[in-house]
C-alpha cells in the first residue's frame, strides 16, 4: 500500500526523524495562514502517491505568504501529469505546506527488503534529489549498501559507516546517525516496503532533515496496522481495482479489449500472454482465486463487463480439485442476472469439465467453449475484431 | 525415485481441524499420504478423520515419528507454526498459508535454516511425487508418474504444466511450487540440485514469473552445473511495471525482474524457453527428442 509523503512524514516524525515544520490542507487560505506561521517563504508541495512532482509543477517555492495562496490556488484542483502518473494525470486535492530551508547538500537514503540476501537493506547515496534508479544503473558504485540481520535489527555500526560514507561530519554526522537508526525503527515497526528519503537534506546551519519522504507497507501485514491502513487513499486507485479489492479479487485494468478471468495469479498472467501471442491484448489482469466460488465469479464479472474497452472475455479456469459443473453454474447464473452481452470463450479444465461445458452450451448464452488454453486464445481474438 | 518426499514420509497437518485444513486432509489421504498427526492447539487428545489431533508438534513427533509438516494455519499465525515445526525437528515444512507477513518470513528463514529444517513455500499449491505422496492442495489426478521434475513459482499454472506433460505420455518424478511470495523456502536452484542427483528425473520445467531475479540465478546455476535438459516458461511477458500480479512477488521494481531479462538469461543458459504457455510440453518433447 502506498500513502501519501504528508503522511510518511507524519509517520517517521514519531519515530524520531526530523522533518521540515509544516501543514497539510485542501484549502488555498489555509495556506496563506500556514505561511504566515512558519514562513514568510515556504515550499508549497502537492499531495499525489506519484513521483516526479517538481517536474510536473506540483512543487513551488513562495516567497510570501500571499503568493502561497496564488500558488496554492493553481496546484489545488490541477491535473499532474509526471512519468509515473500516465498521460492521464492525477487531480491535486491537498497541498503540503513546508518552511523553505536553505539547502547545503541533498543526500539518499532508502530502505528495501532486498529478495536476493532475504534482508532488509539500508542504502545511502551522495547523489540525492534526483531518480536513484538512475544512480543505480550509471554509478552504482555511489550507492552505499548496509544489510540488516533481521534477528539482531540494524547497528549504530552500519548506520555511523554510512554516515562517514556520505562524507559527514562533526555535529552532522551524529544527527545523520541517528536519523538512520531511527528511520529503520519507522521502517520495521510499521512493516514497510519502502521507506525512501530523497532528498535527505543537509541545511547550511549543518542539520539534518527528510526534505521528503515515501513509504510503501506490506500489503500482508496491514491488519496488524489499522492506523496505516486507514491511511489509504482511495482517490488514488482505479475504480475498479478498488471494487474488486473489497471482493478479495485480484484486477489490475489494461489497455486492452480481451476481458480475461482466470483462476490462479500466474494462470492469470499466462493467460494474458497467450492472448498477445495470438493477436489481440488483455484488458486486464484478474485472478478470482483459487477456489472459484459463485459469488467470485459474479463480483468477477460485474468488474469485467464495466470496462468498456471489454469487445469479449476470455474465461480460463484450471478447477483441479474445484469442480467445474459448479463453476459454469456460477457462470451461468452471473451471466444471467448481470445480462452479459459480450461473447464469452470459456475454458474449464478439471474435474467434470465435460458436464461443465454441456452446461455452458445448453444455457443459451454467448459461450464459445475451448479444450486448451491456446484453443481459447485463438477463439477469443476474432471476436473482439468482428 | 523422486526428491523430498516419498512413500515413507510421514506428515503432520498444523491447522487439521480447520476448514481448510480438513478438506485437504481428506483428498491427501485419498491419494494415500501418509498423515501420520493433525495439530490443533487445544484439541490434542481428539481424532478427526482418524487422525490423531495433538497440542503441539513436538508431542506429535514424539508419538507419530512425522517428519514432514503441512501448514493450514491462517497468515498471522503461520510463521509460528514453521518454527514449531522446525524446533521439533520436522525436516520438511509445507507452508500452504497464503499472506504472510515479509518480515515474519524473513525472521524464519534465518530460523529454520539454523534448525536444518528446509521449507517450501509460502503461498504454494505444495509438492507431490506422483503415486507415493502428496503434500498441498493441487489435485492429485493430473498427475502421473515418471522422469519429469517441475518447479514452479505458481499454483494452477503448474496444472497446466503438469498436464500437457501428462497428455503427452510424460509424467513427473515430483512436481513442486515454490511459492508465489518474495521470501519462499527452498528455491530453484535448492531444488534443482536434488533433480541433478536424481536418477529417475530425466528433464526438468521450470516455470517462473515476472519480479525477483530468482529465474537468473537459476539460468547461471544451469549453464554452469546443471547436466539435464531443462525446459522453461516465464509467465507475465505482458505485465505492466509497477503493478504487483496477484502474487506478492510478482512485480517489475525499478525495471528490474520483467519477463524479457529472465527468458533471455535462460535462452543463454541453453534453456528450452517455451515463449507461449500453451507450448511447454512441446518444448519438453523437443528437449527430450
Amino acid at each position: 500500500m502506498k500513502i501519501h509523503e504528508f503522511q510518511a512524514k507524519q509517520i517517521i516524525s514519531k519515530f524520531g526523524v526530523p522533518i521540515p515544520r509544516g501543514e497539510v490542507t485542501d484549502s488555498p487560505s489555509e495556506v496563506f495562514n500556514i505561511a504566515e506561521n512558519i514562513g514568510p517563504k515556504v515550499v508549497v508541495k502537492a499531495q499525489i502517491h506519484a513521483g516526479g512532482r517538481g517536474k510536473g509543477g506540483g512543487v513551488k517555492l513562495a516567497n510570501n505568504p500571499i503568493d502561497a495562496k496564488k500558488i496554492a490556488g493553481e496546484i489545488l484542483g490541477m491535473t499532474l501529469i509526471t512519468h509515473q502518473t500516465g498521460p492521464e494525470g492525477k487531480l491535486v486535492k491537498k497541498v503540503l505546506v513546508e518552511e523553505a530551508l536553505d539547502i547545503d547538500k541533498e543526500l539518499y537514503i532508502g530502505i528495501v527488503i532486498d529478495r536476493a540476501q532475504e534482508a532488509p537493506v539500508v542504502m545511502a547515496s551522495s547523489e540525492g534529489g534526483v531518480e536513484i534508479e538512475k544512480v543505480a544503473a550509471e554509478t552504482p558504485e555511489l550507492i552505499y549498501k548496509e544489510y540488516v540481520n533481521p534477528s539482531i535489527g540494524f547497528q549504530v555500526f552500519q548506520a555511523r559507516k554510512l554516515a562517514f560514507q556520505l562524507g559527514l561530519k562533526g555535529d552532522t554526522l551524529k544527527q545523520a546517525i541517528k536519523f538512520l537508526m531511527n528511520l529503520y525503527k519507522a521502517f520495521e515497526a510499521t512493516d514497510a516496503s519502502l521507506a525512501e528519503i530523497n532528498p535527505l537534506l543537509i541545511t547550511k546551519q549543518g542539520d539534518v532533515l527528510a526534505l521528503d519522504a515515501k513509504m510503501n507497507f506490506d500489503d500482508n501485514a496491514l491488519l496488524r496496522h489499522p492506523n496505516i491502513k486507514e491511511m489509504r487513499d482511495l482517490d488514488e486507485e482505479d475504480p475498479l481495482e478498488v471494487e474488486a479489492s473489497q471482493f478479495d479479487l485480484n484486477y489490475i485494468k489494461l489497455d486492452g479489449s480481451v476481458g480475461c478471468m482466470v483462476n490462479g495469479a500466474g494462470l492469470a498472467m499466462a493467460t494474458m500472454d497467450i492472448i498477445k501471442y495470438s493477436g489481440g491484448m488483455p484488458a486486464n489482469f484478474l485472478d478470482v482465486g483459487g477456489g472459484v466460488s459463485e459469488e467470485a465469479v459474479k463480483n468477477a464479472f460485474r468488474i469485467l463487463i464495466s470496462d468498456e474497452d471489454v469487445k469479449a472475455a476470455l474465461i480460463n479456469i484450471f478447477g483441479g480439485i474445484v469442480r467445474c459443473d459448479l463453476v459454469a453454474k456460477g457462470i451461468v447464473n452471473a451471466a444471467k442476472e448481470l445480462n452479459l452481452k459480450i461473447p464469452m470463450v470459456v475454458r474449464l479444465e478439471g474435474t467434470n469439465a465435460d458436464i461443465g461445458k454441456k452446461i455452458l452450451e445448453d444455457s443459451g448464452l454467448a459461450f464459445y467453449s475451448a479444450v486448451s488454453m491456446k484453443e481459447a486464445a485463438e477463439k477469443v481474438v476474432p471476436l473482439v475484431q468482428q | 525415485m523422486s526428491i523430498l518426499i516419498d512413500k515413507d514420509t510421514k506428515v503432520v497437518v498444523q491447522g487439521i481441524t480447520g476448514a481448510e485444513g480438513t478438506f485437504h486432509t481428506e483428498r491427501m489421504l485419498e491419494y494415500g499420504t501418509n498423515v501420520v498427526a493433525g495439530v490443533t492447539p487445544g484439541k490434542g487428545g481428539q481424532t478427526h478423520l482418524n487422525v490423531p489431533v495433538f497440542n503441539t508438534v513436538a508431542e506429535a513427533v514424539a508419538d507419530t515419528s512425522a517428519n514432514a509438516s503441512a501448514i493450514f494455519v491462517p497468515p498471522y499465525f503461520a510463521a509460528d507454526a514453521i518454527m514449531e515445526s522446525a524446533e521439533a525437528g520436522i525436516d520438511l515444512v509445507v507452508s500452504i498459508t497464503e499472506g504472510i507477513p515479509t518480515f515474519d518470513m524473513i525472521k524464519v528463514k534465518r530460523y529454520i535454516k539454523e534448525k536444518g529444517c528446509l521449507l517450501i513455500g509460502p503461498n504454494t499449491p505444495g509438492i507431490i511425487s506422483p503415486g507415493k505422496c502428496k503434500i498441498g492442495i493441487m489435485p492429485g489426478y493430473i498427475h502421473t508418474q515418471g522422469s519429469i521434475g517441475i518447479i514452479s513459482r505458481s499454483g494452477t499454472l503448474t496444472y497446466e504444466a503438469v498436464q500437457q506433460v501428462s497428455l503427452l505420455g510424460y509424467g513427473q518424478s515430483t512436481a513442486i511450487g515454490i511459492g508465489g511470495d518474495p521470501i519462499v523456502g527452498l528455491q530453484y536452484i535448492d531444488l534443482l540440485e536434488m533433480f541433478k542427483a536424481d536418477s529417475d528425473t530425466e528433464a526438468v520445467i521450470l516455470i517462473g514469473e515476472i519480479g525477483g531475479t530468482a529465474e537468473e540465478e537459476a539460468a547461471e546455476y544451469i549453464q554452469k552445473e546443471f547436466p539435464k535438459p531443462v525446459v522453461s516458461f516465464i509467465a507475465g511477458q505482458t505485465a505492466p511495471p509497477g503493478r504487483r500480479m496477484g502474487h506478492a512477488g510478482a512485480i517489475i521494481a525499478g525495471g528490474k525482474g520483467t519477463a524479457k531479462e529472465k527468458m533471455e538469461a535462460l535462452e543463454t543458459a541453453g534453456v528450452f524457453v517455451a515463449k507461449s504457455p500453451a507450448d511447454i510440453g512441446n518444448k519438453i518433447k523437443e528437449a527430450l527428442s
